[in-house]
């Protein structure tokens, strides 16, 4: 076959890799976790001036099932970090996480009881956006590192190796505090 | 109704029943005995026409006698005006009557207090946490909690 051929036919010849992670990287459908302040940035992200769909991220779904990457935005108490969790561990593999502003990434100026300082000790982060909150340029500068770090991905390396995507979750205790009063 | 017109009455139909009164920005606190708490609840907001609870809250003073305090901010629709009920509640098991018999929008108030504080309404229909969870141990707003809470109180999620 040669390459004139292949050049009529319409072929292109790429690494399966790069194929994998382009279509990964241009459509990461985000969770958005807006739990306090830094959820109006994000809003803000998402609406026509800043428009994240730009990244392919338009398609904010409120399900976790049909989501990629989870945008926590917001401060997460304790007693919501059980739900963030379960969130979390609802979304499909693949699946990362953008820790947007001070709150989530460190508890921010919330350093009292009830809030979690830093939202990496229950779930692994891939990108932290400073800031307070941080201005949507910010967020969409966070997803497009988190783009650029999906695009070097040994995808296939990786299933041929069996290693995992992510570290399987533990499996979580038994809830302890009855959260059903806030959902019913 | 001026303040001096309040104090009269409540003091002309409980003659021992406040301990203490005092005005702050022209509104009138009166320290009441918990014994007389719903009476005296009951007749302010009967007779006077303090309708509407505003908020209940707690304070610790951390003190030796008299170490918490339940304070109850009222507001009447008709006088345009406020009145401040203080009550207080002992260090050991701080007990006070509930008052959601008087104004029913003290019913989360109160479980706030609690949540917040430990002081028990007696009589509250359900006095559950309500905004720690229901597990937790402390009460957070207490002058001996830690602001950084007590580690391990409240369990994380694995990571
Ligand atoms: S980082 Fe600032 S803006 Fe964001 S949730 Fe915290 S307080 Fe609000």
């Amino acid at each position: 076959m040669a390459l004139d051929t292949l050049q009529r036919d319409g072929f292109l010849t790429t690494r399966l890799d790069e194929v994998i992670n382009w279509s990964r990287k241009n459509s990461l459908w985000p969770m958005p976790m807006g739990i306090s302040c830094c959820a109006i940035e994000m809003m803000a992200t998402a609406a026509p001036r800043f428009d994240i769909s730009r990244f392919g991220s338009e398609v904010m779904r409120f399900t976790p099932r049909q989501c990629d990457v989870m945008i926590v935005a917001g401060t997460v108490t304790f007693k919501m970090a059980k739900v963030v969790r379960k969130i979390y561990d609802q979304m499909p593999d693949p699946k990362w996480v953008i820790s947007m502003g001070a709150c989530a990434s460190s508890g921010g100026m919330f350093r009292s009881y009830s809030v979690v300082q830093g939202i990496d000790q229950f779930i692994p982060v891939d990108v932290f956006v400073a800031g307070c909150p941080p201005r949507p340029e910010a967020l969409l500068q966070g997803l497009m590192e988190l783009q650029r770090k999906i695009a070097g991905d040994r995808t296939i390396g990786r299933l041929l190796h069996g290693e995992p995507i992510r570290i399987p979750a533990p499996a979580l205790p038994p809830a302890q505090s009855s959260m059903e009063g806030l959902s019913s | 109704m001026t303040n001096q017109e309040i104090l009269e009455a409540v003091g002309a139909a409980f003659p021992d029943g406040i301990l203490g009164h005092g005005e702050f920005r022209e509104d009138l606190t009166l320290l009441i005995r918990k014994e007389d708490l719903l009476r005296i609840a009951g007749f302010v907001k009967r007779d006077l026409g303090f309708d509407l609870l505003i908020d209940i809250l707690g304070v610790d003073h951390f003190r030796a006698a008299g170490r918490f305090e339940v304070v109850y901010n009222v507001w009447s629709l008709l006088h345009k005006r406020y009145l401040r009920l203080k009550v207080p509640a002992e260090e050991e098991h701080p007990v006070v009557p509930t008052v959601t018999g008087i104004w029913p929008g003290a019913n989360w108030h109160e479980r706030e207090t609690f949540d917040m504080f430990g002081i028990r309404f007696e009589g509250h229909p359900d006095l559950r946490r309500l905004y720690m969870p229901d597990e937790f141990e402390y009460y957070p707003l207490r002058k001996d909690f830690p602001l950084m809470g007590i580690p391990d109180s409240l369990p994380l999620p694995r990571r």
